[in-house]
């Protein structure tokens, strides 16, 4: 991959740095009416340092990370699954296809009403939703890799004697990583604002729930506070799995 | 024992085709494009179903998986596994066997030694060219120990040189592994350097299966004539050798000398854009230079076809319309021709 230049970082990062003096200035000096609705950014960062040395933001974080991991590995996982059976046996494919087509648009927050009926306001509600809005597109961006696998890989692989299985393991899911990986990063991010959402609804405990709480005390720092920490993760979690797909994909992927 | 046949075998373009290919023997399938070659092959390995029979040493194999058919196949676009390096994408088949990993490696690294690629081992196909991708996948056809080797235009999209040289290292592993090839091209020149027989595909039948003098000097329906481009044949009357290496043979009014290590030649045959032709004397030394009177002019698709009488003789040569425009050769008009002495097929006597 290019390397960035440090004068490009620079200049990324300027737009930022322009943003929060902008964002201090107003807040410091209170240029428009109805100020208390924006504090400065020093304050946003001393409530940031205060929330974490008192053990609250931490507990709420920790809450939503074991949420989004369980679920979101959990929903990969079955997704995966699903999709390469799906886009190995054509008869399955046929059998799955029409209700995966049917589930797959409902966005992931649509199903809270029916969950919290079905299973209750309890820690299985976050980790069910973000399981939700993680299986399907893996299902679908799988089996669609799967099935992109060009027929002569296949055919190559049988005439130098090779069994179904080590096809399938050997040679079309690592052809089929990029598409995963596709799937993968997408939801990773997603998750992390599903699972806001469904703790702002319904859970007591979490950044969402947290952010529940701040905007009944009029706490603007602490819904900031909030918000950036779900920037970073979001934009970490895609990072993360961007990095994974590197490692092990980037050598050939963009070849294949 | 014949060590492939194919008895009536249709699929797609190809009807009942029967073909008998030597053990040992390189055998080259010529035809142009949509001819049906490809498909013998996928016929060959099974990698498609098909109506009809093949036998591999007498035995048939109809219901016998590509898997355990014993053939290795060189596929046109290669199908070399992109995520994984040369030594990986080589030692594929020995893995899919079950061949101890010691036992692998060494017989992945004898392969890459074979086809000079050792140095290749950690790459991975996208960092490699052409001509090394070739060796590659021929390399991973080969690590299985296959009995037949399908070659589906090995040298193609290689540039004239890379390309020879391929063929020639090709020729060289074929003849010392002793596999029987099935080797398809749409390059006749190709198929006279490599085959020991030549099976000419047009539209899905096999139209002709000769030595590949056979097929310039006995052609046996007007199809192969055409795709040998309708060569001169010319008998010599005389021959003699003047230094080694060097003949002159006489034909009626025609004396040529010709490079040539052999016998006597009896029959030469010169593909007709092997001849040059012009309105005006050609520079140069008076040697394989002849006058003559042009007696026909027939256009072809993008060329023009002409006879010249020479004597008794009538040589065709054939050029592009863009070149024959630039001279101006009438009937009954002299025209002077030189002999290209790049493509001559002799029959000795």
């Amino acid at each position: 991959m290019k390397k960035t230049k440090p004068l490009e970082s620079i200049w990324g990062m300027l737009p930022v740095l322009v943003f929060i003096t902008l964002w201090e200035a107003v807040g410091r000096f209170k240029l428009f009416s109805g100020q208390f609705f924006l504090p400065p950014f020093s304050a946003v960062l001393a409530e940031f340092y205060h929330l974490t040395a008192n053990g609250v933001l931490g507990k709420n974080f920790a809450s939503s990370l074991v949420r989004v991991l369980v679920g979101l590995c959990s929903g990969s996982a079955a997704g995966i699954f699903v999709g390469v059976v799906m886009g190995w046996r054509k008869v399955i494919n046929q059998a799955l296809n029409p209700i995966i087509s049917l589930l797959y648009p409902i966005p992931a927050l649509g199903w809270l009403p029916l969950l919290m009926l079905w299973i209750g306001i309890n820690e299985m509600l976050p980790i069910t939703i973000i399981f939700i809005c993680s299986f399907f597109p893996v299902v679908y961006n799988t089996a669609t890799g799967i099935r992109n696998v060009d027929r002569e890989y296949i055919l190559a692989a049988e005439t130098l004697g090779a069994s179904n299985m080590r096809i399938l393991f050997k040679v079309v899911i690592p052809l089929a990583l990029p598409n995963i990986f596709t799937g993968l990063r997408l939801e990773a991010g997603m998750s992390w604002r599903v699972l806001v959402a469904a703790e702002m609804v319904a859970i007591p405990t979490g950044i969402g729930a947290l952010l529940m709480q701040a905007e009944s005390l009029v706490r603007v720092d602490i819904i900031m506070v909030c918000l950036i920490v779900l920037s970073v993760m979001c934009l970490l979690f895609e990072k993360i799995f961007a990095l994974a797909e590197k490692r092990m994909v980037g050598r050939w992927s963009a070849h294949a | 024992m014949p060590d492939i046949q194919l008895v009536g075998v249709t699929k797609h373009i190809c009807r009942d085709v029967h073909l008998e290919i030597e053990d040992k023997e390189i055998f080259v399938i010529v035809g142009t494009t949509g001819a049906g070659k490809t498909t013998l092959l996928n016929v060959i390995s099974g990698v498609t179903d098909y109506k009809g029979s093949v036998l591999i040493d007498g035995i048939g194999v109809d219901k016998v998986s590509r898997r355990k058919r014993g053939v290795g196949y060189l596929f046109q676009s290669l199908a070399l596994f992109p995520h994984l390096t040369v030594g990986s994408n080589i030692a594929f088949g020995l893995k899919a066997a079950g061949v101890e990993k010691t036992a692998a490696e060494d017989r992945v690294l004898s392969l890459m030694e074979m086809m000079r690629i050792k140095h290749l081992k950690t790459r991975y196909p996208h960092m490699l060219s052409g001509g090394e991708k070739k060796r590659v996948a021929l390399a991973r056809c080969l690590a299985p120990s296959p009995r037949i080797l399908l070659l589906d235009e090995p040298t193609s999209s290689l540039d004239h040189q890379t390309a020879k040289y391929l063929r020639n290292e090709l020729l060289d592993v074929l003849k010392r592994l002793e596999i029987t090839t099935v080797y398809v091209t749409h390059d006749l020149r190709e198929a006279e350097e490599i085959a020991d027989r030549i099976a000419l595909m047009s539209k899905g039948k096999v139209e002709q299966v000769s030595t590949p003098r056979d097929f310039f000097f006995n052609p046996q329906n007007e199809c192969v004539s055409e795709f040998v481009g309708m060569p001169n044949i010319i008998d010599c009357t005389q021959s003699r050798i003047l230094a080694s290496g060097l003949v002159e043979v006489v034909s009626d009014d025609i004396k040529m000398v010709l490079p040539y290590d052999g016998n006597r030649i009896k029959r030469i045959a010169i593909p007709p854009d092997d001849i040059y032709i012009s309105d005006a004397r050609p520079p140069g030394p008076a040697l394989n230079r002849f006058t003559g009177t042009v007696q026909e002019i027939t256009y072809l698709h993008s060329t023009v076809r002409v006879g010249v009488s020479i004597g008794k003789n009538t040589l065709l040569a054939e050029l592009p319309v863009s070149a024959f425009n630039e001279i101006s050769l009438e009937k009954g008009k002299e025209a002077h021709v030189v002999i290209k002495m790049r493509r001559l097929r002799y029959v000795e006597s």
